[in-house]
């Protein structure tokens, strides 16, 4: 079973909050295949947020294919992302690591480092979206 | 789905002076509704309009697509929380659930006494003896176990300490996921509703400055932060609702319903909070204003 | 809703029932000792052939007591008003828990009727009560004080018979009326007192004589009714008239032969035919000379009254008044209940 927290700060929508634990938990390899997330009351109890806030967060994971509802049983994990994921990051990550000594060979610290890549980050999805 | 609540030019005035003018909304079911706006603004006379205690001065007001507290039959499917979550001082909690029981045919009194079994409140204590926070949660009990379809509260936690305020909170979610209630509650803090509100209505000097979708809020208002320049010349769908420059930058929060194309602008999100002071604050500044538009 | 009425309402209803309780105890235990001690002291004193004497002394002994509950009585329906009427809604809007009733199932007008019906009710059958417990045990005393405080007048009247009852509906609503518009419980009781007083002295002042057209007779001055000619210091000469037992005496003026109202008589009769007799055998003589001077002269007595077999009608009909009043005042309620407060 996972528990949800929030954090106010962080700017990001407290649904794509609980979205993104559930897929953090999942490549984590917390949550497996079967396992029950928590009822949408005991999440709400627990973090006195907005009800539809939680059921659109399991909506939106039930459209990933992550989870599925039971009608009067409860929301269920149906598919793991730690196998999957981790095989595909191993390639990536070696070229950020090639990438990030490349950088550092060029005299960037750590938070220049940070800067560029959230830059490059935004006016990409900036693009996207536009 | 039906509006939970519909007002059309709704107003309410007290000898000379409007509390609430002009209001025109269309709630829909099934939301948990935020009222904000700084005290005074008016968020009580309109949460006193929709609960029936008192009657509108100019336009309609309609609960659940009836006339508020009509009848026997709309006053059941319509809850109050009142200010201060008043509760009788020489009455024991268990007298409170009594008298629920006796006012109300829908009580449901499991529920209730489930509820004050959960909050360890002695059945046999007056309710002058209680702490707000639990007072708050027993008036919140009796609102709820009379199995309303709509819940109003007029700032439940404005005068609790932050754990009973969550606590309180949570109660209510919870009530409002188990019962599908739909939710009204006024606040002047956005912290308040920031987590808990789907929808959202913002109060300013007895106007509705912005009622909708929090989302759909969050979605249609944008920080511009830019070179210096006037935001008179912005394209006619974007409505600046706070402008402040430097000799360099200009600095704007503004409604915009369609995507904004402008590349030197720098897009930035804006919380809710954000938001609701933008609102505010333009609203303080209406007086100003009209000088300012002069001067261009 | 009647559970909730009760349940707020049962400290002061306690009290009440207290109240009445140790009154009935106080009365029946000196009630019948007393009515006793009437029947025997009247049949020794008939014997005797004048009960003047025995009435006077038998008023005086119980007098203490008599007044004591007489103006406790007067004060019930004030108490009632003050304690009762004005913190029922009030209390309620100053801590704010009419916002939580008024959202159970259940209208501001039911809410309204059975708060007052209640509470109404209590206080009227309360003042009814205390009222005819008062009444029976006074009886005596009303026989023997008959000429000295006949019952038609103002005190007696008050707080005998039924009207009590009006009173204390009258003083309830006066209480609710005050705090519905007040808002405030103290200001509410303050100006409930102040009204209550005002109208207890108003009605007896203004009111009541007027009920029933009053009586007027205008009688030769005779040494048969006159008990007594008073020369004062500034020589001026005034009348007393005797008077019928029991009645209401509403003014006694002397009038002279064109019916104008005069406020004394000659001052040259206390010189003259008035004067005081000289030797005592001639008292009966110079009464008679003095009369006959007065009625030759033209003065004659004009008395003002209600007789005393007015007591019931008047009663009824004052009874009446405070009850058209109650229920004006109620409808004036649930008028300002229902639409002004919030």
């Amino acid at each position: 079973m996972i528990e949800f927290h929030l954090d106010p700060q962080s700017g990001v929508s407290p649904y794509m909050q609980l979205v993104r634990q559930v897929r953090h938990a999942l490549r984590l390899d917390m949550l497996r295949e079967g396992d029950q997330l928590p009822t949408v009351k005991d999440v709400v109890a627990q973090l006195a947020i907005n009800p539809n806030t939680v059921l659109k967060a399991y909506r939106e994971l039930e459209h990933e294919g992550l989870v599925a509802a039971r009608p009067g049983v409860g929301t269920f994990v149906t598919r793991t992302l730690a196998d999957a994921s981790l095989a595909a990051l191993g390639p990536l990550r070696l070229d950020l690591r090639r990438w990030l000594a490349k950088a550092r060979r060029a005299g960037l610290d750590e938070e220049s480092i940070e800067a560029l890549f959230l830059t490059t980050f935004r006016a990409e999805a900036e693009e996207e979206i536009a | 789905m039906t509006a939970v609540l519909r007002a059309r030019g709704l107003g309410k005035r007290y000898r000379k002076h409007w509390a609430l003018s002009d209001c025109t909304l269309d709630v829909p079911a099934g939301r948990v509704v935020g009222l904000v706006g700084p005290n005074g603004a008016g968020k009580t006379t309109l949460l006193n309009l929709a609960s029936g205690q008192m009657a509108p001065t100019a336009g309609s007001i309609e609960v659940l697509g009836a006339q508020p507290a009509e009848s026997p039959a709309q006053l059941a499917r319509v809850g109050y929380v009142a200010q201060d979550t008043p509760t009788y001082s020489g009455l024991t909690v268990a007298e409170h659930l009594k008298l629920g029981a006796r006012l109300n045919p829908s009580w449901d009194d499991a529920l209730a006494r489930d509820r004050i079994a959960t909050l360890g409140l002695d059945p046999r204590r007056r309710a002058g003896r209680l702490s707000g926070g639990q007072r708050a949660q027993l008036a919140l009990t009796v609102g709820i176990a009379k199995r309303p379809e709509l819940l109003i509260l007029d700032e439940p936690v404005a005068a609790l300490d932050p754990l009973a305020r969550r606590e309180f909170m949570q109660a209510l979610m919870e009530a409002a996921v188990e019962q599908r209630l739909s939710v009204v509650l006024s606040s002047h803090l956005v912290s308040d509703l920031e987590r808990t509100c789907d929808y959202l209505i913002v109060l300013v000097d007895s106007r509705v400055q912005v009622a909708g979708d929090v989302d759909e809020l969050l979605a249609s208002h944008h920080r511009l932060t830019g070179p210096r320049r006037d935001p008179s010349r912005l394209p006619a769908d974007q409505h600046v609702l706070t402008e402040s420059h430097t000799d360099r930058q200009t600095s704007l929060i503004v409604r915009s319903d369609g995507p904004l194309h402008d590349p030197s602008w720098t897009v930035g999100r804006i919380s809710l909070e954000d938001l609701v002071l933008a609102y505010m604050s333009r609203s303080g500044g209406a007086g100003a204003r009209p000088a300012l538009e002069a001067l261009r | 809703m009647i559970w909730l009425t009760l349940r707020q309402f049962r400290v002061q209803a306690a009290i009440m029932g207290g109240a009445l309780v140790a009154l009935a105890a106080l009365l029946a235990l000196t009630g019948p000792g007393m009515a006793d001690d009437y029947d025997r002291g009247i049949a020794a004193c008939e014997a005797g052939g004048d009960c003047a004497v025995f009435t006077r002394q038998f008023f005086d002994d119980h007098q203490a007591l008599y007044q004591t509950l007489v103006a406790a009585l007067m004060c019930l329906p004030g108490a009632i008003g003050l304690f009762w009427g004005a913190p029922l809604i009030t209390r309620e809007l100053e801590t704010g828990t009419h916002r939580l009733v008024w959202n159970q199932t259940i209208t501001r007008t039911r809410w309204l009727v059975v708060k007052l019906g209640l509470v109404g009710l209590t206080a009227t059958v309360s003042g009814a009560l205390a009222g005819l417990m008062l009444s029976w045990w006074a009886g005596p005393l009303e026989k023997a004080g008959a000429e000295q405080f006949p019952r038609m007048t103002p005190l007696m009247f008050d707080s005998r018979g039924i009207v009590p009852l009006g009173y204390a509906m009258f003083g309830f609503v006066l209480g609710v009326t005050a705090g519905v518009l007040l808002r405030r419980t103290l200001t509410a009781m303050a100006v409930t007192l102040a009204v209550f007083v005002a109208v207890q002295l108003a009605v007896p002042a203004w009111i009541r004589p007027y009920y029933i057209p009053a009586k007027v007779t205008v009688t030769k001055m005779t040494s048969e009714n006159i008990e007594g000619l008073m020369f004062t210091d500034r020589r001026e000469v005034k009348v007393r008239l005797k008077q019928e037992p029991g009645i209401w005496e509403l003014s006694s003026r002397t009038i002279d032969s064109s019916g104008r109202a005069v406020s004394s008589l000659p001052s040259s009769l206390a010189t003259g035919a008035c004067a005081p007799p000289t030797r005592a055998g001639n008292a009966a003589n110079a009464k008679e000379r003095c009369f006959s001077e007065i009625t030759r002269l033209g003065y004659r007595q004009k008395l003002t009254f209600q007789p005393a077999g007015r007591f019931w009608p008047f009663q009824w009909i004052e009874t009446g008044l405070f009850l058209v009043l109650s229920a004006a005042l109620t409808a004036f309620c649930f008028y300002w209940t229902r639409r002004r407060v919030s």
